[in-house]
């Protein structure tokens, strides 16, 4: 494990100097997940030290969220995901993302809480947005919002506009602050399709655009399906998506590299006042090897 | 063997060259048959192979497949009187409440490559629609899809649907993460990890 490294803006000392306004990335570390055999295994011997030990590394590895996802048990999603957020928050002192969309579960995890965590995800789907969205309203709880409809999937940059437009005017008019909303504009396989990784950067672009304040966020991994040497592709998207805009990913944050790359590009992309993160995360030894 | 030449062309990806070949081979006065499974069916079956290998990925699958079409679009028109080219009817889709289509899609195609007639239904499918469609195209197999935990038990919902109609159509499952275990205990008639596997089984109930 190397040294620890938080990331904070920076802020200059001197008064004459602009102020920062920097964004920096918001890390949810993505690895407390059921479907992941480890983690399955040690939700159900109820091996808390087991899941502390993966909340720590990826907290001490920078995360700002700590992601928690239960989907696997069906009928017990509710209580193992309670059971996730006190244990975690036992041992780190970050806010969680509750990953699930059944809402009984989310209540569950929200009772326990503690601070203000994250809702992963809210979309336009009826059954999900009818749920959740009572959840969210008028609260400071921040929420994924994911450009999906019962229309399916998205294809183009104007698909996910559209279903972006009425998700946002949704959350905006039930009191949710825009700062609270990250809008993930769906990532899908170029595999499947040359052009769906321009299709999201662009997206990501314009709901920035459109929306000031509004935050975006994805979960990347989805971009290299049916490719082979899928961490390649994985860690150049990410740079990609951080030049138009992206400031939010669900990602392992033990994936060094990964995480140099994100520092590197977002002194690249303009958001490094006196480029202070990369050369803390140089003196750190993050771009070493 | 000329329709070798429609095999490799197939698996070079190459459309052009499998309408011409197909063509050509037809003016030769090949049987169409011959041409339809030596040539394309065999192709698909092989490239199914090399991707569960992991030799092939997804984009070349869809090459092939591409590929592949080209040349069936030829000999279909000529097998429509009396002849059937087709080695079933499969009704395909994913379960209620779940979109993904990547997976359905690719099992649809490499179907429609192993020469099978596949009615897609889609995503977000409930069980009436599955059972009515299935009836009304005589399918002898339905092709379950999720990617969704959640939707899971929209497939038992299928399979007791079908089941309880009393259709002698077989049920098989399939998507990240559904398993063996899960195929059985709902009663489906099969289960697989992959497209190709998907046609592997599929070929086996309807044989």
């Amino acid at each position: 494990m190397g040294a620890a490294f938080s990331r904070e803006p920076f802020e200059p000392q001197t008064p004459n100097l602009e102020p920062s306004g920097a964004r920096i990335m918001i890390i949810i570390g993505e690895l407390i997940n059921a479907s992941r055999k480890a983690i399955k295994a040690a939700i159900e011997a109820q091996d808390a030290a087991a899941i502390q030990q993966v909340a720590k590394d990826q907290a001490e590895a920078g995360a700002d969220y700590i992601d928690v996802n239960a989907g696997v048990f069906v009928g017990k999603e509710p209580e193992y995901l309670k059971w996730l957020v006190e244990t975690v928050q036992a041992a780190v002192d970050k806010p969680c993302a509750i990953d699930s969309p059944d809402p009984s579960a989310v209540e569950a995890a929200l009772a326990v809480h503690r601070g203000t965590p994250m809702i992963n995800s809210i979309s336009l789907e009826k059954e999900r947005y009818d749920k959740l969205m009572p959840i969210v309203a008028g609260t400071d709880l921040k929420v994924i919002a994911l450009c999906m409809s019962d229309a399916g999937m998205p294809r183009t940059v104007d698909d996910r506009m559209k279903i972006a437009e009425k998700l946002v005017n949704g959350l905006l008019k039930n009191n949710v602050k825009v700062a609270n909303i990250f809008v993930d504009p769906l990532v899908q396989p170029i595999s499947v399709e040359k052009t769906f990784g321009v299709e999201f950067i662009n997206a990501i672009e314009r709901i920035t655009a459109a929306y000031p304040g509004i935050h975006t966020a994805c979960g990347l991994s989805n971009i290299s399906y049916g490719l082979p040497a899928r961490k390649f592709l994985n860690q150049i998207f990410m740079t990609m998506a951080i030049a138009k805009g992206l400031d939010g990913a669900i990602i392992n944050p033990l994936d060094t590299r990964m995480m140099a790359n994100i520092i590197a590009a977002e002194a690249l992309a303009g958001k490094d006042n006196f480029c202070m993160n990369y050369l803390k995360a140089f003196r750190a030894g993050m771009f070493a090897g | 063997m000329a329709t070798q030449d429609i095999f490799n062309a197939v698996l070079a990806f190459d459309e052009a060259a499998v309408k011409a070949k197909t063509q050509a081979e037809l003016d030769a006065g090949t049987d169409i048959q011959s041409i339809l499974n030596d040539g394309l069916i065999a192709a698909m079956d092989e490239v199914g192979e090399k991707f569960s290998a992991g030799e092939l990925f997804v984009p070349e699958m869809l090459m092939a497949a591409q590929a592949m079409k080209g040349g069936l679009a030829i000999l279909k028109p000529l097998l429509a009187s009396g002849q059937s080219s087709s080695k079933g009817t499969v009704v395909i889709g994913t379960v209620k409440g779940d979109l993904h289509d990547i997976g359905k899609n690719l099992v649809a195609m490499m179907m429609e490559g192993a020469g099978f007639d596949v009615v897609d239904l889609g995503v977000d499918v409930d069980s009436e629609q599955f059972v009515k469609t299935a009836a009304e195209n005589k399918a002898d197999v339905i092709a379950l899809s999720a990617l969704l935990t959640t939707t899971m038990p929209s497939m038992e919902t299928t399979v007791k649907a079908v089941k309880e109609a009393g259709m002698s159509v077989k049920t098989v499952i399939g998507g990240a993460p559904v398993t063996q275990a899960f195929a059985e205990q709902i009663g489906a008639d099969g289960y697989s990890a992959d497209a190709p596997g998907a046609v592997k089984l599929i070929k086996q109930l309807v044989a």
